[in-house]
């Protein structure tokens, strides 16, 4: 017989299915849409000016 | 495709507070579980000796790092420090440590949540052995899509979760104190006798190595240099009020623990703090020390998350690791591609390695890093003296810390050789071949040149 508990560990899986099928889709979608040198352009020295131009 | 020209890297939008919860996220699981066995190896008064010169140690760190990181403000972390005082190896090396020991940490604190809620399950009679295996999972995908989402709402949840299980502790100790229960503790009676030092002076040696418990990871208060709205003032502050804030949780768990269980039983007791809140008789407290050991577990794998990705994703964009690792997401501004590839390694090794082995090769790599520390910091103070640049904060005592902290090492070495002898010779055989095929290999491809960006004037001597 299921109890609460045999349900917790379905839902589990499927919570664990969801938030991975998110980051995938995502993924893809971003990668697809940008380029990679625009994507890799992040460079160590450079945030302060980036940072200036981020609208929030 | 969208615009190219447009340049993206990583935000500027987190302050002292969220610096303060990824260092403390990280560490304070292990006032939760793990300390204890040292207990068990030499016990109340080993573990408490242990406590304090771990705590030595620590607070040695974090000033060391504190005063390197509040300079080199990018992500990365020490790995970055390498990268700028040091060399090309060194920095390889020091990024391995870093990956490998916030993966495994991860790893074994995402075990822990599918332990407990094991546990949870069987006390409230559940019938069989509930399934670990969908919790463990959960709990990486979960805290995953967490960081890959932002940074802000990362840390903003690890302040909230860390802020709980410490106030938890304080409660504890409040409720269980002598001056509000006085026939609760038995300090006296638990810690007398053959009970004092069961095991003499060989003992107190033997409890060194889980004296890192407490504050293993504060370190990783410099991966968020990046992302700080100011790191000369969030970085110093976060770390140096973190420190404070785990010597104070540390020594308040001790008292408690060894005043309420026989070392023998604490020695080997897997939720100690939890047990404690058990033994006080308050309902309030079990469920508070409950929802606190579970939440100090998930703030620990979610810091470990964010500072293993970016090491990750520093190494990625120096080209000591192919640069595909080096891109961060247009709209979320994360190190996204390494989180997505730490993710299949974390859950590899939560679902088929030995927790006590996961746990043993983290500690190890977190030691080498511990050992670079100081031997970075003599030389940046000697190549970078302090009126050539400016510094967020300054360490007071210079050299004493760092030779301190190399001595500590080198006593934490012998203790970890005595208990973990194999794993500690298989864990620098596989780094010294990791540097031989980044030295005959991967050199080639990193780009020196465009490392060095920071507005510092020619080292003193070159």
């Amino acid at each position: 017989m299921m109890d609460f508990w045999d349900y917790l560990e379905y839902a589990a899986w499927a919570g664990s299915a969801i938030f991975g099928l998110l980051i995938v889709a995502d993924w893809i979608k971003t990668d697809t849409t940008y380029s990679e040198e625009m994507l890799t352009s992040s460079r160590e020295g450079e945030l302060e000016a980036m940072t200036e131009q981020h609208k929030l | 495709m969208a615009d190219t020209s447009e340049k993206v890297g990583l935000l500027r939008v987190l302050g002292p507070a969220h610096v303060w919860a990824l260092g403390v996220g990280i560490v304070l699981v292990g006032e939760y579980m793990g300390w204890n066995f040292g207990v068990g190896k030499g016990g109340a008064y080993a573990a408490l000796i242990a406590c304090w010169f771990a705590g030595i140690l620590y607070t040695c760190v974090a000033m060391i790092d504190s005063e390197v990181t509040s300079t080199v403000a990018a992500a990365g972390g020490q790995y970055t420090q390498a990268n700028h005082i040091v060399g090309a190896l060194m920095a390889f090396n020091v990024g391995l440590y870093l990956v490998f020991a916030y993966t495994m940490l991860e790893a074994a604190n995402a075990w822990t949540v599918g332990f407990l809620v094991q546990t949870v399950g069987g006390l409230a009679g559940h019938e069989g052995t509930l399934n670990d295996d969908p919790f463990i999972v959960l709990s990486i995908m979960f805290l995953a899509w967490l960081n890959y989402r932002g940074v802000l709402a990362t840390l903003t949840f690890n302040l909230v979760i860390t802020a709980f299980a410490f106030v938890a502790i304080i409660l504890l100790f409040l409720m269980t104190a002598p001056f509000t229960a006085p026939d609760l503790m038995q300090h006296a009676e638990l810690m007398s006798g053959q009970a004092a030092l069961p095991y003499g002076w060989l003992g107190i040696l033997a409890a060194m190595h889980f004296g890192l418990w407490y504050y293993l990871g504060i370190e990783g208060t410099t991966q968020a240099a990046e992302e700080v709205r100011s790191p000369a003032r969030s970085l110093p502050f976060g770390t140096l009020a973190g420190i404070m804030t785990l010597v104070i949780a540390a020594t308040l768990t001790w008292f408690v623990c060894v005043g309420l269980m026989p070392w023998e039983y604490l020695g080997t007791a897997g939720t100690p703090l939890f047990d404690a809140a058990r033994l006080s008789g308050s309902s309030f407290l079990v469920w508070l020390l409950g929802i606190g050991t579970l939440f100090a577990t998930l703030a620990s794998a979610n810091g470990c998350i964010n500072d293993a990705s970016r090491a990750w994703f520093s190494m990625g964009r120096d080209r000591y690791l192919p640069s595909w690792f080096g891109a961060v997401h247009p709209k979320y501004r994360t190190p996204y591609r390494a989180i997505i590839f730490l993710v299949p390694i974390a859950l590899l090794f939560a679902l088929k390695l030995p927790l006590d082995q996961i746990i043993t090769f983290s500690i190890l790599s977190g030691l080498l890093g511990y050992t670079f520390m100081p031997l970075n910091m003599i030389m940046f103070r000697r190549k970078w003296p302090l009126d050539t640049i400016k510094r967020g904060y300054v360490h007071p005592f210079h050299p004493i810390p760092a030779i301190l902290l190399l001595a500590l090492c080198a006593v934490t070495y012998f203790a970890v050789f005595l208990g973990y002898g194999t794993q500690l010779v298989a864990m620098v055989g596989f780094y010294v071949v990791a540097s031989l095929w980044f030295h005959f290999w991967r050199y080639r491809f990193v780009n020196r040149g465009a490392q060095f960006t920071m507005p510092w004037p020619k080292p003193k001597g070159y």
